[in-house]
């Protein structure tokens, strides 16, 4: 029992009467089965890893070779998908579409929210609404009529087809996320610093961005994780290899007939999530409190 | 100049201007051309004319249609239900207190941050035929004699996309819910167990209440993106076997983009709108009950 013991203010924090119940009882009702969740939650990614570093005659030999684990590691695979692939330039087309339309969202999404949230206009919440109802089309139902747009403007086979196309998506989550930041900074200092005589402009950067900076990180790497693993418009709006993000490159490219490389689709798969997760992993708060934050709102 | 800088109708034009111009430009237009296009004979190359409800006509008389739009509500209606329940129960599990709490419930996201189309790969190669790493298993602990067709027949290929969806969808449900299970004051459950109410009394009368409102929004927001889903069934099956696993995007994006048939992708696009309209009702009440339960408060 000592292991539940814990100074009142834990107790509270953990949400209550767990001290009520025994060890025994705790292993079989919440350990076990969380470490089954965690097991099936994390086996994808440890195969993803073993099949990415092992050599072609373990990856196709179960009765002489344990599949789960490697007996002479490889990076074979790896190579041959940094060198024999375009995969560095899909690692940089992904970069570039994701760093961009993420400022791009920004800049436009931090002027909306203060427009909405601080600025009142007549309509502001029916304009809020929209936004929120806009987040609500899946790029599914958009991506045809956006393809014969995006031919017609003349990006199409281009980084400018996702750039422009991906705020579309972003924008909405991004001002969302923001509006509720913005409301919960005291009205008060603004209304001080417009009796100092500041502009608008000088209040939105001087004193009601520096203190949504959370909010700014959550929603920026919100919408830089959704544009790395976007992939419908990816793969509606480009068609030569040079010119495909990492999603869409690893699926098309790497499957040759009916020949699948094993291998080297999993070194992509991995070197593809990689990126994600370790930026995710330096942020696992901002990226919790703005998945939340924005179904709370 | 300055003057017009602290005008409130000026400066909320210009602040509104980028993000409605893009939103209006590439979200309002080729939504509506998207319903226009369902009426018209557009292809690859050529615009199109008005054919009127031809493209509709055709589509009630297509049984791959009407076997999308069952294996979509199949999908969505099996993982919703899969996705909450374990979602919840996973919640739950994390409310407790655990040792290296923040970890658990860092690596417990992964699955949803990672690109979907990648871990989907990943699935796919879980699920092959010859060297699948679970019938390898299963064979092993003698519960099966010999490897299962995951993808080769069209049950077996339907559960096992929505094995993986379920799997991708959990983390979000459970970290969402987790969010609302904090915020319900555990005096709550005490005075519930003064009064005698045990475990299932206490989950069904005080915490399915108090997760009422989020709920209603992640569940809004599941049922959206899984009705809608793609890039899952792209990459595992690409709709096969015989057509078995084809949801309504997946279709779409066939016969609209290799296809060339854009007219008949835009349609069978534009139907699924209704589905998401019901959605979207639903989520607007949610929200509103929310603003009730906190005083009527409106912001």
């Amino acid at each position: 029992m000592t292991d539940v013991v814990k100074s009142p203010a834990a107790v509270s924090e953990q949400g209550g009467m767990g001290y009520l119940v025994s060890l025994p009882r705790r292993v079989v009702t919440i350990y076990l089965p969380l470490a089954i969740f965690l097991f099936v939650l994390l086996f994808p990614f440890y195969w993803m890893g073993v099949t990415t570093f092992k050599p072609n005659e373990e990856l196709y030999n179960y009765s002489q070779h344990n599949p789960l684990w490697i007996e002479s590691p490889t990076i074979a695979n790896i190579r041959k998908l940094l060198f024999e692939t375009d995969y560095p330039q899909w690692l940089v087309n992904t970069m570039t579409v994701a760093i961009c339309s993420t400022f791009l969202s920004i800049f436009a999404s931090v002027l909306a929210a203060y427009a909405i949230t601080r600025l009142r206009f007549r309509g502001a919440p029916t304009v809020g609404l929209m936004i929120f109802l806009a987040y609500l089309v899946p790029p599914s139902i958009l991506f045809i009529p956006l393809a014969t747009m995006v031919y017609s403007l003349g990006i199409y086979d281009s980084n400018w087809a996702l750039i422009l196309t991906y705020p579309t998506f972003l924008i909405p989550f991004c001002t969302w996320l923001l509006m509720g930041y913005f409301k919960s900074i005291p009205y008060e200092l603004e209304e001080c610093a417009l009796i100092d005589g500041a502009t608008r402009l000088q209040i939105l950067w001087r004193i009601t961005l520096p203190l949504a900076i959370p909010g700014l990180i959550s929603a920026g790497i919100f919408a830089f994780t959704l544009s790395w693993n976007e992939f419908i418009y990816a793969l509606a709006f480009i068609s030569s290899t040079e010119q495909k993000t990492v999603p869409v490159g690893v699926l098309t490219q790497l499957v040759e007939g009916d020949v699948y490389h094993w291998g080297s689709l999993m070194a992509g798969a991995l070197l593809g999530s990689l990126p994600v997760a370790i930026f995710y992993s330096f942020f696992v708060e901002h990226y919790v409190s703005s998945l939340t934050g924005a179904v709370k709102e | 100049m300055a003057g017009l800088l602290n005008n409130r109708a000026v400066l909320s034009v210009l602040f509104m201007f980028p993000a409605a111009s893009i939103l209006l430009l590439f979200l309002s237009y080729p939504l509506a051309l998207g319903i226009w296009m369902g009426f018209t004979d557009a292809r690859i190359g050529r615009p199109g004319i008005y054919v009127g409800l031809e493209q509709y006509l055709s589509l009630f008389d297509d049984d791959v249609f009407w076997l999308s739009v069952f294996n979509t509500l199949v999908y969505t209606t099996v993982a919703t239900i899969a996705k909450f329940g374990l979602g919840m129960w996973l919640a739950l599990l994390l409310n407790h207190a655990l040792p290296f709490k923040a970890m658990v419930r860092a690596i417990v996201l992964l699955p949803y941050i990672v690109p979907t189309v990648l871990s989907a790969i990943v699935f796919w190669w879980i699920y092959d035929p010859q060297f699948s790493i679970v019938s390898w298993s299963l064979v092993r602990l003698g519960l099966i004699d010999h490897y299962i067709d995951f993808l080769g027949t069209p049950w077996n290929a339907r559960w096992s996309v929505i094995v993986a969806n379920v799997w991708r969808g959990i983390p979000f449900v459970a970290i969402c819910l987790l969010a609302g299970l904090q915020t319900i004051p555990p005096s709550l459950y005490e005075a519930a167990a003064l009064d005698g109410a045990n475990a299932w009394q206490r989950f069904r009368h005080v915490t399915v209440p108090m997760l009422m409102p989020i709920l209603a929004v992640v569940l809004t927001f599941s049922v959206l993106f899984t009705f809608t889903d793609f890039q899952l069934i792209y990459a595992i099956t690409r709709g096969g076997p015989l057509n078995a696993t084809h949801l309504m995007a997946t279709l779409a994006f066939q016969r609209a983009i290799p296809g060339g048939d854009l007219g008949q992708g835009a349609a069978i696009s534009t139907a699924m709108i209704p589905f998401l309209i019901a959605a979207t009702v639903f989520s607007y009440y949610g929200l509103q009950r929310r603003k009730w339960q906190q005083g009527g408060a409106d912001d």
